[in-house]
């Protein structure tokens, strides 16, 4: 517990710092934070001009999609601002920087997430956050379901934080990968944007016992509109969100471990 | 021209170095190849003619954009990352006394660069597209004014990215224009979704802006939607963009040249 502690405590020093760096240039930080307000909203509306020539995608109306949409957008946005520094693990080890943060009396994960924290991507957060805020009113809200929704973004900002962990450790064996990472972090949170009935059972069924990407929104926002699931999963997979994050926290620490221990410094 | 010839074969083997690298972004390349599949899929199962296009085209559509995303350098990036380093470090004096034109170095390291992006980020997932999903096959002649219209459209872009990266002969950090650029860039080269199912009003906007060179001309005459005449005066559209905005590079860094001042010692 004290250790959980002392790496929160490190984190807000250090994202702190990269902050107060941040706003010594205000035109370039507002212009950054707008922009990717804009890049994200831009996003939004190709979506929605697919249901200028729709009325459903795969079943689901542009509402519903919209509800899927924040709901993997709100975490992404966040565990992507927490810890999306993760995916520089490769220039780290190049620069040698890596062997520093390994002597100093805070965990390397922590310095490397907390690393070039970047307080501009909450303009990315507050567009998911419209987007789930427009498609509120659809949910027949009980205070079930208000759990169910706080769960699901809990659990999806854990999933999408193990994720990033995961597929950057790759890095510490092929130092000039980190694209890689990309298509399961990014990948995930657009391939989640969209109902999975568009996609095949076996695709479907990798999301939700390989990769468990299906319970960031797909399966508790099933529970928030009041679906079965089509493709059959039991009803209580719609409440599994942190069961899921749980088994991934588990795999994340394995492998992180076994990266780091694997690491030998380039030496240079 | 040898000169050229060779600076962009050092940048083509510059990229060509980092084997992992390039494997990863293939790979990425086509899980979004394959996301986007699906989506389109759904959308023409529901409208089989959308835009013109049926659900073949579509899916063609999708991987020639993944193709082209690293090509034409539509998220930003190639050579004039390089410039605008440069710039920033004041490095760009050295490049100005250089016997050829700052212009002319660039353009011929970025052409270096999207060739060996054609070959390797172009054509990888092209292949993963064909053996997944089946493509539409273009025509030898399609084929040949695809790749015209490809060199045509990076023009297009290195002027836009160079004109980006020159701005930091003014301001002390492009990092905010360049976000801004690639969103442009980005929603409006039809990468997102294409342009041609836009509603009507933004649709006419996008098809006349510069960025609708990267992916949404391609990739109409890689599909067959232009033929014969309309192929020419369509590449003639971007080859206009691109010598008006190169144009514009050369006025702008020649005003960037009297402002430099070299800092002796």
């Amino acid at each position: 517990m004290a250790d959980a502690l002392h790496a929160v405590r490190s984190y807000a020093l250090i994202a702190a710092l990269w902050v107060r760096a941040s706003l010594t240039y205000p035109v370039s930080f507002w212009t950054m934070t707008v922009g990717g307000l804009l890049v994200t909203f831009l996003d939004f509306v190709g979506i929605w001009f697919m249901f200028h020539t729709i009325d459903t995608l795969g079943g689901f109306p542009l509402r519903e999609v919209a509800l899927l949409y924040g709901a993997t957008g709100i975490p992404f946005r966040i565990a992507d601002m927490l810890v999306g520094s993760v995916e520089k693990i490769g220039q780290k080890v190049r620069s040698g920087e890596l062997d520093a943060m390994m002597t100093k009396p805070v965990p390397v994960l922590v310095q490397l997430c907390a690393d070039r924290f970047e307080l501009r991507r909450l303009g990315q957060i507050a567009q998911a956050v419209a987007v789930f805020a427009w498609a509120v009113p659809i949910v027949d809200w009980t205070p079930s379901r208000v759990l169910v929704a706080v769960s699901m973004v809990v659990s999806g900002a854990v999933i999408f934080f193990c994720v990033f962990v995961i597929f950057s450790t790759i890095q510490f064996w092929t130092v000039d990968a980190s694209e890689f990472a990309n298509a399961f972090t990014y990948g995930g949170t657009t391939l989640t944007q969209y109902p999975m009935t568009i996609f095949t059972k076996e695709i479907v069924k990798s999301l939700s016992y390989v990769l468990p990407l299906a319970f960031v929104n797909w399966y508790p926002c099933l529970y928030l509109l009041g679906r079965s699931d089509p493709y059959g999963a039991a009803d209580w997979v719609r409440f599994a969100s942190p069961l899921a994050a749980g088994v991934l926290v588990v795999l994340m620490t394995v492998v992180w471990r076994t990266g780091v221990r694997h690491y030998r410094s380039t030496g240079s | 021209m040898t000169l050229s010839l060779a600076i962009a074969a050092r940048a083509f083997r510059r990229y060509s170095t980092y084997t992992a690298a390039t494997l990863a972004g293939i790979f990425t390349n086509s899980v979004f190849g394959v996301i986007y599949s699906y989506a389109y899929l759904a959308l023409w199962d529901q409208r089989p003619h959308a835009g013109g296009y049926d659900a073949a085209d579509a899916v063609t559509y999708v991987w020639l954009g993944q193709a082209l995303l690293m090509t034409v350098a539509i998220w930003g990036g190639g050579s004039t990352n390089d410039l605008e380093e440069r710039i920033r470090t004041g490095d760009i004096a050295v490049d100005l006394y250089r016997p050829v034109g700052v212009l002319h170095w660039y353009l011929a390291a970025d052409l270096g660069r999207a060739a060996f992006h054609l070959l390797a980020r172009g054509v990888g997932p092209t292949v993963v597209g064909a053996v997944l999903f089946g493509l539409v096959v273009p025509s030898p002649v399609a084929m040949v004014g695809f790749l015209v219209s490809v060199v045509a459209a990076l023009l297009v872009s290195f002027a836009i990215r160079f004109l980006i990266a020159a701005a930091g002969f003014w301001i002390l950090d492009v990092a905010g224009l360049k976000v801004l650029a690639s969103v442009l860039a980005i929603f409006f080269s039809g990468l997102a979704l294409p342009l041609n199912i836009f509603p009507d009003g933004v649709r006419t906007l996008a098809l006349a802006l510069p960025w609708a060179s990267y992916v949404q001309t391609p990739a109409d005459i890689w599909l067959g939607r232009h033929t014969g005449g309309a192929v020419v005066l369509t590449i003639g559209v971007q080859l206009l963009w691109a010598a008006a905005l190169l144009a514009a590079c050369a006025l702008v860094l020649r005003a960037a040249t009297r402002k430099v001042v070299v800092q002796g010692g």
